[in-house]
């Protein structure tokens, strides 16, 4: 803006400051769901005060589980969460680096093809092709697994994209001068490139971590057994009881654990992960 | 694009590639061709035998009321989801530019919603909006407005809007402060200089530079209501009532989980990928012909 | 047609730095000045505050008459040129120029005709559709200069629109700014760090350092008589050579005008105004020299020597002066060699002196 109207500003900080409320009230109501009894929260007159259940809600949530539905504890699907997610972040950034390293550093037959396969992936997202994926899950012995968890969603081009673009961006002359001092490919990947390479590392971690941690339809279709949920597909199920009333409290309080490590990695990590994000959607 | 420095190995690069290959042929390549095939097919109930009709199953499904309305429901649902948090993610994307002292605060702010899961953002919405205990709710019944989701079909499909839009919002909102920032403070200056007002200076010099981005994220968008909105659905209405929120891909899911038709849900997943084969190659064909200053 | 007046003009930061110290200039009419400086002396931050696209913390601009502090930039009847020329990269050349014309209301053919009048100015009419990404840097310049033209505004400021240009083009742009500016008379104000622009192109020269005005004047005026060491080294190249004096030399050497009063002082003498001779020269400066390097330009050949302590054999000249290095200058290509020994005379009408923290000039 260059004009100097006081007023200007005025208008701009209200705005932004509705767009924090809108942002943040459905989750400061599922907050505050969390901290009371049931009784308040179904009556229908909750109150936008904490109530004092906190540490009763979180500790039945996570160590007991609901009474009236027999859902696993939320302890259990957190872990299941952590792994499923942590594993999809580490898998798709070990395979992409590797693959992107070999498609950029070396010359062979049909280079150019294993490029565009591998590129043609970021095309179709999981969701379309979920019950023949499902099905060779099934072949596989996978369902119910971490495996089949994780491995189907690290088959997407993102990390390769990335990694390929910021070798571009690596000097020649460093490969150069790698080769002269006598380094190898093994070498010059593990002590030239794979140190330069940190920040983008960091970066696609927090996005593929926030991506797998969040994942919904895959866990639901491959999961049958309690004990493999992850959070985010426990807290539905949560909901959905036939005949008593929904446990609301504990569903908020699940709610509040389900979102807190995606919110924690990216508020803490905020440029990695808003370089991650734009980086990888060029 | 490529690196003249390389090294020579002639096996290594084919082991380095294993990996990735290895899981994208597995997860990818293959479940895809098999439903591209299967969509030909036709199962008997056992699944023991199938036959191959031609593009029979795609017929019946163009034929199916329940298609066109799973279709259209989708098509009402980006275009809302799209206007709606692209506009608004603007609008703060254009305050939070203006160089004020809390901007990088609100930034943070703004940003988080992108990393709560679209199913537990749907559970969030539904707990707001639930008929009888939800706390937005109350005082849309006080008003007398007979509010229930649970049983009114566009009652629903607003929820699940909504649901949608919060959590697109700060997507939008970063590429959009991105693109805001990129265009250089002197053209803005210029644009002053030579009598331009500041909201026509937005809509004649700063909206058309920020096209690219914008186009960018209509695409984005659409691709997002298209398939990441699942949990969305599944979280609150669970594709009800009466299929009133159920979209394309719900509807693979739904008629999956029914059993039965292998070829239909097929033939779905197929038509589903042509379309996002479509956008997607939209998205790059224009995004390399981004604007150079 | 207006002046420009700048009284008392201050700017502080909110965090307190005091980038303009209170300026005190006027523009006459038609006239071109130029702000000249070092990189943050301010000549940037006083040309925004003229437009309006700084604010203005202390005094008064004064724009034909008229207060414009509190007035927009689109209001103050100015029209700007930035360094990097900022073209609407998303219009054409035409449109670009039209512009600021529609936003005022302009009719369609009276847009049309300024505009086709501006492009037959600067050359640029076969350009009218293109975009400006198709364009070079000289032709962007243009038409970032015809989008100035067509307002036919009150002043035209310039903020160092040369700087990204290269050397051959720099030379020839800005003969052609001074002849258009010579044409349509219209009051001036131009930013530059490049001393020999600011010589050619100036009517009025404000030399400014760290927030204030050094020195204000016809260029050749300043050339030939510097207020401060800052200007008298900043403007000419190679600069002038500046070489302080003892309280005693300087009584040796100037005692007798009874102006200099024996204090320390510093004395400067340009390289293009000494020349090589043994020659004795009353009132004036000799100095013994060991050529340490050559440079020969073509037209003329610059020595680098340093001063030894003796001065041999030749009267009127006492006083040693200590030592350093100094240019000279001597016409054509004939020089001495590296290592000889010369001795370079200047004038007494030739001579600088300043205060000996260079504030001040002290009239010989």
């Amino acid at each position: 803006m260059v004009e100097h109207r006081p007023w200007n500003d005025i208008i701009a900080y209200a705005i932004l400051t509705l767009g924090v409320f809108i942002v943040a009230f459905p989750v400061y109501v599922a907050l505050i769901a969390s901290t009371h009894d049931a009784a308040t929260v179904i009556g229908g007159n909750m109150p936008l005060s904490p109530g004092g259940r906190t540490l009763e809600n979180y500790y039945r949530a996570i160590f007991v589980g609901g009474s009236r539905t027999s859902r696993e504890p939320v302890g259990h699907m957190l872990t299941n969460s952590f792994v499923s997610a942590i594993g999809i972040a580490v898998g798709k950034i070990f395979i992409s680096i590797l693959s992107a390293y070999a498609v950029v550093y070396f010359r062979f037959p049909f280079r150019k093809t294993a490029f565009w396969i591998i590129f043609v992936t970021l095309m179709l997202p999981v969701e379309v092709r979920i019950y023949p994926t499902y099905k060779v899950v099934s072949d596989l012995q996978m369902l119910d697994t971490y495996a089949g968890l994780i491995l189907p969603l690290i088959a997407s081009a993102t990390g390769t994209l990335l990694f390929r673009q910021f070798f571009m961006t690596v000097p020649d002359e460093l490969l150069e001068a790698s080769r002269i001092d006598g380094a190898g490919p093994f070498r010059f990947f593990w002590d030239t490139l794979l140190p330069l390479s940190r920040t983008t590392i960091a970066a696609l971690f927090v996005i593929q971590f926030i991506y797998g941690w969040n994942q919904y339809l895959w866990p639901l279709l491959i999961t049958t057994q309690d004990s493999m949920q992850t959070i985010v597909t426990g807290i539905k199920k949560m909901l959905v009881t036939t005949d008593e009333l929904a446990e609301w409290q504990l569903a908020m309080a699940t709610a509040v654990l389900a979102m807190l490590p995606p919110v924690a990695v990216v508020v803490f990590m905020q440029r990695l992960f808003v370089r991650g994000l734009v980086e990888t959607e060029k | 694009m490529e690196k003249s420095a390389f090294f020579n190995n002639k096996l290594l690069p084919y082991l380095l590639l294993v990996p990735q290959l290895v899981i994208t042929f597995v997860f990818f390549y293959w479940p895809a061709s098999q439903a591209l095939w299967q969509s030909f097919l036709r199962e008997d109930a056992f699944g023991l035998s199938s036959e191959f009709i031609g593009l029979e199953n795609y017929q019946a499904l163009f034929a199916e009321p329940q298609y066109y309305k799973a279709v259209l429901t989708t098509v009402v649902f980006s275009t809302l989801v799209a206007a709606l948090s692209l506009s608004i993610a603007l609008l703060f994307a254009t305050q939070a530019d203006k160089n004020l002292k809390a901007a990088p605060a609100y930034k943070t702010f703004m940003i988080w919603p992108y990393a709560v899961a679209p199913a537990v953002a749907g559970v969030l919405w539904i707990f707001m909006f639930q008929p009888s205990l939800g706390t937005l709710a109350r005082p849309l019944r006080a008003m007398g407005f007979d509010w229930n989701p649970l049983l009114n079909g566009n009652h629903a499909l607003i929820l699940v809007v909504m649901a949608a839009v919060w959590k697109q919002i700060s997507y939008n909102f970063l590429f959009f402060l991105a693109g805001l920032q990129s265009i250089p403070k002197s053209v803005i200056e210029a644009g002053a200089i030579d009598g331009a007002g500041p909201m026509r200076r937005f809509w004649t010099i700063v909206f058309p530079l920020l096209s690219p981005t914008t186009f960018f994220l209509l695409v984005v968008n659409v691709v997002y209501v298209f398939f990441d909105t699942f949990g969305i659905i599944d979280a609150v209405t669970g594709g009800g009532p009466a299929g009133a929120t159920t979209t394309m891909v719900y509807k693979v899911y739904a008629d999956g989980r029914l059993g039965g038709d292998l070829g239909g849900s097929a033939a779905q997943s197929v038509v589903l990928m042509v379309i996002v084969i479509a956008l997607t190659a939209i998205q790059f064909r224009y995004v390399e012909r981004k604007v150079q200053y | 047609m207006a002046n420009v007046a700048l009284r008392n003009v201050h700017k502080i930061y909110p965090g307190g730095v005091e980038a303009i110290k209170g300026i005190n200039f006027e523009v006459g009419d038609g006239q071109f000045c130029v702000l000249v400086g070092p990189s943050g002396c301010g000549k940037s931050t006083l040309l925004r505050m003229v437009a309006g696209l700084e604010t203005i913390t202390g005094g008064d601009i004064d724009i034909g008459g008229r207060i414009v502090n509190q007035i927009e930039p689109a209001d103050r009847d100015i029209a700007m040129v930035f360094q990097n020329y900022a073209l609407y990269p998303h219009m054409s050349v035409y449109n670009n120029m039209a512009y600021g014309l529609r936003n005022r209301g302009m009719p369609k053919p009276e847009i049309d005709t300024r505009v086709q009048e501006a492009a037959r100015i600067l050359e640029i009419g076969s350009m009218l559709d293109r975009k400006p990404r198709q364009l070079s840097g000289g032709q962007r310049q243009r038409v970032a200069m015809g989008r100035a033209i067509v307002r036919q505004p009150k002043v035209f400021l310039f903020d160092e629109p040369l700087s990204n240009l290269d050397a051959k083009l720099r030379i020839a742009m800005r003969v052609e700014i001074r002849k258009l500016q010579r044409r349509l008379n219209t009051t001036s104000i131009y930013v530059t760090h490049d001393q020999l622009e600011a010589m050619t192109l100036a009517d009025i020269l404000v030399v400014m350092n760290g927030g204030q005005v050094e020195q204000i004047g016809n260029p050749l005026a300043i050339y030939q008589k510097p207020a401060t060491t800052f200007v008298a080294s900043f403007i000419g190249a190679p600069p002038m050579n500046l070489m302080p004096l003892r309280s005693d030399e300087t009584e040796t050497q100037f005692a007798g005008d009874g102006r200099a009063t024996g204090e320390a002082a510093v004395l400067g003498i340009r390289p293009e105004d000494f020349v090589i001779s043994s020659e004795p020269i009353a009132g004036g400066i000799a100095l013994d020299l060991t050529v340490e390097a050559i440079e020969r330009v073509g037209a003329e050949t610059f020595l680098y020597g340093t001063r030894q302590h003796e001065v041999q054999g030749v009267a009127a000249n006492p006083g040693e002066l200590p030592p350093g290095e100094v240019i000279v200058r001597i016409p054509g290509a004939i020089a001495p060699a590296i290592g000889e020994r010369i001795r370079a005379i200047a004038p007494r009408q030739k001579l600088h002196l300043f205060t000996a923290d260079g504030r001040k000039r002290i009239d010989l």
